[in-house]
């Protein structure tokens, strides 16, 4: 039996690990409240960030305006995360992410829809909003998977092709919308798709925390589930996981959460790639500790990218997403070119 | 009553290919070979068995349950599967890929309990592979995976193993190994294994009974040497045989000859001595 300490160390609960991302996390938040036009220093910012004070213009800068920007970069990191992870789950690849499948493409189309219906906008109704991206990332995503499936299989050549091919055919239909909308409205439109995580008000953060809670919930249920499939959709059915109710789940909270992040942020690409892999990479591929690792490092990952975003150009800020692009873009090439630990289908 | 009872099963893929009609039964602690030529129906008959496909017309019971109404979990606590290749997606470790054989035991999102450990431990040594615990899949040879699909198989503790051309990928000493092991365990454990599997020969030596299935039908159910003669093999296959016996064991050993203008007849090649031998 002395082979018998190795399998709780290999399998099973690790706290340590989540506790440091949990702790980078709340570095990140620190950081990018002290970080800006008006430098704050450490502990002025915990007490801004605890205390507050009425008439305080640090705090008002903290509280009002970096601390919103924040806890949105952070929510929108998470979502992506989860939905990227969501994905790669249900179709085996780690390759899978809500941008290469053109899933972001078809939240964004939906999005455009409501703009152009003057559903959105500061007067607009953000859950509205949000539903409109949720139906088109469902779309495009239903759309993807029904093209990409040869005789019920999803081989990784198809998949990326058909997540290309939507993805494009989504993003000129923004383009059309886009064409039709004002000129007065086109600005704040080229703004948001571009990826843009500049304060939207507290509805838009309450509607996007609400979706966020219900697609990590979703998950976690499934976390043992999704770990079985990866052994092939006829062997979790002969474990006794009834495979396409559980893909079904999943993939309408991928798309939800993936819908509720465009709406609110616009398109930032790659988060979904780059964070389930780092947190695999971390802790192994075992959902059950890799949901709540994911959701943690991508809130770190996009509040830090959002920081460093705002810093590199100061005063002008970059947008998000080409920070975002600039490390996801090369990950992908590397992952589709080891093929380590996926494998195709 | 029987372990498995497969009663009138007709079951057709949409390419038409499937099993028509099937009915037999595999008493507790049968091992029971099942073989046949290409898309004779084997595979889908185990499928049907693990219900990952229903029937069109009949009915099938485990330990005396109609799979219809028996809920996916149950069944994964009676039957388990070693399929015919093991290929998982993302870096798993060998231990927590031999874990998820507790998945129809532990259920839901909850960790596995110590009793589920203890099980996997056990699996990885009746297997040999507790060396190979921290290792991950992707690193291992085919005929270690193969070894922990086994390992996986033991630990969802089924009295009814099925097995999928268990040998089929492997070299010549790792199919003496998983042999070894999946006979072990059938004595040992007193459950009912169904062994689906090309290799009439092995399918002979070590089956209680064997099936011969030919398109999608069953020809003939019986001991070894009673399916095992060229008055059933030769139809089924469509190729000449000839059948001897094992000098040790005394159970049929049959071998495909090449035809009269010396192209290759079946399944392998043997030369003309071989078949003079046959007859003899």
């Amino acid at each position: 039996m002395k082979a018998g300490v190795t399998l709780p160390e290999v399998a099973g609960w690790r706290p340590v690990p989540i506790l440091c991302l949990a702790a980078l996390l709340l570095i990140g938040l620190l950081l990018s409240v002290m970080v800006g036009s008006i430098p704050v220093a450490p502990r002025e910012a915990v007490r801004a960030l605890l205390s507050g004070g009425a008439n305080d213009p640090v705090v008002a800068v903290v509280r009002q305006i970096r601390l919103p920007r924040a806890i949105l970069a952070g929510m929108v990191g998470a979502a992506l995360a989860l939905a990227g992870l969501g994905f790669q789950a249900i179709s085996r690849n780690p390759l899978a992410d809500p941008t290469v499948l053109g899933v972001s493409s078809g939240a964004s189309f939906g999005v455009v829809i409501a703009m152009l219906l003057g559903l959105a906008g500061p007067f607009g109704n953000p859950a509205v909003v949000t539903l409109f991206a949720f139906a088109g990332a469902l779309l495009a995503a239903v759309s993807v998977y029904a093209i990409a499936q040869v005789d019920g299989r999803l081989p990784i050549t198809t998949l990326l092709l058909s997540g290309v091919i939507v993805g494009l055919f989504f993003t000129s239909c923004v383009m059309l919308i886009t064409a039709l909308l004002a000129a007065n409205e086109l600005q704040g439109v080229v703004f948001w798709l571009m990826g843009n995580l500049a304060p939207t008000g507290g509805r838009t953060l309450a509607v996007l925390a609400l979706v966020l809670l219900i697609g990590a919930g979703v998950l976690a249920r499934q976390a043992a589930r999704l770990n079985l499939l990866a052994l092939g959709e006829e062997q979790a059915l002969q474990l006794g996981v009834e495979a396409e109710r559980v893909k079904r789940s999943v993939f309408v909270a991928a798309s939800l959460v993936t819908g509720a992040a465009i709406s609110a942020a616009g398109s930032i690409g790659f988060v979904g790639l780059i964070v389930p892999h780092a947190a695999r990479l971390l802790l192994g591929p075992d959902n059950r500790r890799l949901i709540p690792a994911a959701a943690l490092l991508g809130a770190a990952f996009l509040i830090l990218a959002d920081l460093v975003a705002r810093i590199v150009m100061a005063p002008a800020e970059l947008p998000v997403g080409v920070i975002t692009s600039f490390c996801g873009a090369p990950l992908f090439v590397y992952l589709l070119r080891s093929r380590r630990g996926g494998g195709s289908l | 009553m029987n372990a498995v009872d497969v009663q009138g099963v007709t079951f057709r893929y949409r390419n038409g290919q499937g099993v028509d009609d099937v009915t037999f039964q595999a008493a507790p602690g049968e091992l029971l070979g099942i073989v046949g030529p290409n898309s004779a129906g084997k595979s889908t008959l185990l499928r049907l068995l693990s219900k990952v496909v229903a029937p069109e017309r009949g009915r099938i019971l485990i330990g005396g349950r109609d799979l219809s109404t028996l809920p996916r979990t149950a069944l994964a606590q009676r039957v388990a599967v070693v399929p015919q290749e093991f290929h998982v997606a993302f870096p798993f470790r060998v231990a927590e890929v031999v874990l998820m054989g507790r998945y129809p035991h532990a259920g839901g999102s909850a960790w596995e309990s110590d009793r589920d450990r203890a099980v996997a431990q056990a699996a990885l040594e009746a297997t040999g592979i507790p060396d190979l615990a921290a290792r991950r899949m992707d690193e291992l040879s085919g005929g270690e995976r193969q070894l922990v699909s086994i390992a996986r198989a033991l630990a969802q503790e089924a009295s009814i193993l099925l097995l999928d051309e268990p040998t089929a990928h492997l070299d010549l000493r790792h199919q003496g190994i998983v042999l070894e092991i999946l006979l072990r365990h059938h004595r040992e454990g007193q459950g009912t294994t169904i062994l689906v599997s090309h290799d009439l020969n092995l399918a002979a030596e070590h089956c209680d009974r064997l099936l011969l299935l030919a398109r999608g039908r069953i020809r003939v159910l019986g001991r070894p040497e009673e399916v095992i003669t060229e008055e059933h093999l030769v139809p089924a296959y469509g190729c000449p045989v000839t059948v001897e016996r094992h000098p040790v064991s005394g159970r049929p050993r049959v071998q495909g000859i090449l035809n009269q203008r010396g192209k290759l007849g079946t399944v392998s090649h043997h030369s003309p001595d071989a078949r003079e031998a046959g007859r003899s």
